[in-house]
């Protein structure tokens, strides 16, 4: 049976409290504890050294540290079992590594039937010369879905943490952001004008050329991110901004992730129902080949070159 | 090329030693950058050039940045210079301080 109550006798019952706190309607500790705004701690040099000395005072009397037998025997026996335990950690992985079969051994319990399906008929069946590159994006293509998602969490968990709101509290940070650091320093710009076109070259490279030697979208987006920061250091916000900003990092990440997404999810799609696929694997050793092992190297690519560079940004200033 | 890969090892054992026993911060990212460049030249002697190229990038490049700029956000990398600036600010704040009081 449950009946109505009348307002008063509701404003006292737990369930009622609960629900306001739970809201946020009445501040608990509003008009009920005194509230002073915080003071900023300061204290001059002569304060401090007291402080420094009553702390070392309070520590000699409390342990009696230069007396006390048994915290000198706690001293040594802990830097003697500290000693002890790294060596015994250190013979325990070195005879687990003595057990390890030899490398490129014939023999060895990796050479079973997985690897030589990739070896024998990795070329024919994605169309990769490089055949690392066909097992990650081919083979296990799923994997590396997962890994970008990964990285793209992690930018959005630096986001979360690293990012400044306010305009105040921004030009604060831009002000101390140039605090350590020479301005327009000539060196360096000279320097980072030669290199970062052929830095980014190259990783624009690295990453077409994916599918025919060693590469690939993750160490090409690196290398791209790393040319990014260095030009970033050498010539401010000012420049980069131009091209590169929250904005375009978001068009780019979610262009790149829901791309791969597509074309994974087509292959799956004609994979799992045993329909021929319609893209064509091309001839092994062309630039465009492989079939959509190319595209989805250069999302990959796109999304690890970015979130390099945002980190980067993240990390120095706390916004765009 | 037996002999190359136990130099490089050795350097490996001693680079990973010393940025634990290493007392200045910048030094030690240093050395771990050194460790990175290292491990990305063992991975070629592995023939596995995609490691090393992602190792080189990431590794010895990107990381220690983005530990360059943590030291600096935490404000571990101070120069000479600046110390004796910051001394002398202070010494006039302390200076300000008194002639308020006064």
């Amino acid at each position: 049976m449950s009946r109505k109550i009348s307002d008063e006798k509701y404003e006292k019952t737990l369930s009622f409290r609960l629900k306001r706190w739970f809201e946020g309607t009445k501040d608990p500790f509003l008009d009920t504890v005194e509230m002073k705004p915080q003071k900023e701690f300061r204290e001059t040099k002569e304060e401090k050294e007291q402080r420094a000395k009553e702390k070392q005072q309070l520590l000699e009397r409390v342990y009696d540290r230069n007396h006390n037998k048994e915290i000198l025997l706690f001293r040594k026996l802990y830097r003697v079992v500290s000693v002890l335990f790294c060596l015994c950690l250190v013979t325990v992985l070195l005879v687990a590594v003595s057990f390890l079969p030899p490398l490129g051994d014939a023999d060895n319990p990796v050479n079973n039937e997985v690897p030589a399906r990739y070896i024998e008929s990795g070329l024919q069946e994605t169309g990769a010369v490089n055949i690392v590159t066909g097992m990650i994006l081919d083979y296990r293509a799923f994997d590396t879905l997962g890994e970008s998602h990964v990285l793209f969490i992690a930018t959005c968990t630096v986001l979360i943490l690293l990012r400044r709101d306010g305009d105040k509290k921004k030009k604060q940070e831009e002000v101390s952001d140039r605090l350590h650091e020479p301005k327009n320093d000539v060196i360096l710009q000279t320097v980072a004008r030669v290199l970062v076109p052929p830095i980014i070259i190259f990783g624009i490279y690295v990453i077409l050329g994916g599918h025919l030697g060693p590469g690939g979208g993750f160490s090409g987006g690196a290398v791209i991110g790393a040319g990014l920061i260095l030009y970033l250091n050498a010539f401010g916000f000012k420049k980069t901004e131009r091209f590169f900003t929250a904005k375009t990092y978001k068009v780019m990440c979610f262009g790149a992730l829901g791309c791969y997404c597509l074309a994974k999810s087509y292959s799956f799609y004609t994979g799992a129902n045993h329909i021929e696929s319609v893209i064509p694997l091309g001839t092994p050793g062309a630039i465009i080949s492989s079939g959509l092992i190319l595209i989805l190297n250069i999302c990959v690519g796109i999304v690890v070159a970015g979130t390099m560079y945002t980190f980067y940004v993240m990390f120095r200033k706390g916004g765009y | 090329m037996q002999l190359f890969t136990y130099i490089l090892m050795g350097f490996l054992i001693v680079c990973a030693v010393s940025v634990s026993l290493s007392k200045n911060l910048l030094n030690s990212i240093a050395i771990f950058m050194s460790y990175s460049l290292i491990m990305s030249v063992i991975w070629i002697l592995l023939e596995s050039p995609d490691l090393a190229i992602t190792e080189a990038a990431v590794g010895a490049g990107v990381t220690s940045v983005l530990f360059f700029v943590t030291l600096k956000k935490i404000q571990a990398v101070i120069n000479e210079d600046e110390k004796a600036e910051e001394d002398q600010t202070e010494g006039k704040e302390e200076n300000g301080n008194e002639q308020e009081n006064q």
